[in-house]
């Protein structure tokens, strides 16, 4: 941190951003920390449904998050909406098998910046984050 | 009754699981129709379906199979929780990309999962289901559609 308490960023000058994982599989949470090839992305928390999900926001105040949509307790359209109130300017990449396009505009509307299709390869998820970080 | 278009929708979606997340194309036997109780694995992730229809959709897989699965997926945890997350995954990918399909009509469940000896799935009495077979390396599993 600078001494203004400003991030310093990453080894390469590039700005960090930090990153919270929704998923209600933990194998998906794992896979998707796994995968990403981001160094400024710094996990900041993982969440295994929206309500949960709510809570660590508040907490970590992520930039990035990705969202799950089928979950139990809080599904994620609905976590989305919240998020999005709470931090307009949060990166929201929706990660669900529901693969129609209602939903997709959907979470589009609620305030999602991009979506991807459930099962996704290693290359199509660190293409969908590069969309999000630019 | 599932027409033959809709079992189209399930037998590309679970064929695009096992080419894409699994890592390794399963072939996909002659789907058949069954009434009564279809016999499951050691590990069986069941999704409701409602909306404009109902019924069940499920995968069950025995625990060789799924364990095979984790190492493809790069998973060291081959615990009895990291299968049962596994087959409920499955189950609930399946299911939504259905949905391409079948719209977003086609309300599916957060996945639930049975696992052990001989559980019961709830299907609806006297419908018939319709059953997947599935063949991936040496192992078999199913997918079974159980709809109005």
């Amino acid at each position: 941190m600078t001494a203004n308490g400003k991030p310093t960023g990453t080894p390469n000058g590039k700005k960090s951003f930090k990153l919270m994982i929704v998923d209600d599989s933990n194998i998906m949470r794992r896979r998707i920390e796994r995968s990403q090839q981001f160094e400024e992305l710094q996990l900041v928390g993982t969440a295994g449904n929206g309500l949960e999900a709510l809570e660590l926001f508040k907490k970590t105040d992520p930039d990035v998050v990705t969202m799950d949509l089928t979950m139990p307790q809080m599904d994620g359209i609905e976590c989305i909406g919240r998020l999005v109130t709470l931090k307009p300017a949060v990166r929201i990449l929706v990660i669900s098998a529901l693969a129609d396009k209602a939903t997709a505009v959907e979470a589009m509307e609620k305030g999602a910046n991009g979506f991807l299709n459930k099962p996704f390869t290693d290359r199509q998820l660190n293409e969908a984050i590069a969309e999000l970080l630019c | 009754m599932l027409y033959e278009q809709e079992l189209k929708t399930f037998v590309d979606a679970t064929t695009n699981f096992f080419s894409v997340a699994a890592q390794e194309p399963a072939s996909i036997g002659s789907p058949y129709l069954m009434e009564g109780s279809p016999s499951v694995h050691e590990y069986t992730g069941i999704i409701s379906i409602s909306g404009k229809r109902e019924g069940v959709v499920y995968f069950t897989a025995p625990k060789a199979m799924l364990t095979v699965m984790l190492m493809k997926m790069q998973e060291n945890d081959f615990s009895h929780e990291t299968m049962r997350d596994l087959v409920g995954e499955v189950a609930n990918t399946i299911s939504g990309n259905a949905r391409r399909d079948f719209s977003r009509e086609f309300v599916i469940s957060v996945p639930s999962v049975l696992s052990g000896e001989k559980p019961d799935v709830p299907l609806h009495a006297g419908r018939r289901s319709f059953i997947i077979p599935i063949n991936w390396r040496s192992h078999s599993a199913k997918l079974v559609v159980s709809l109005s």
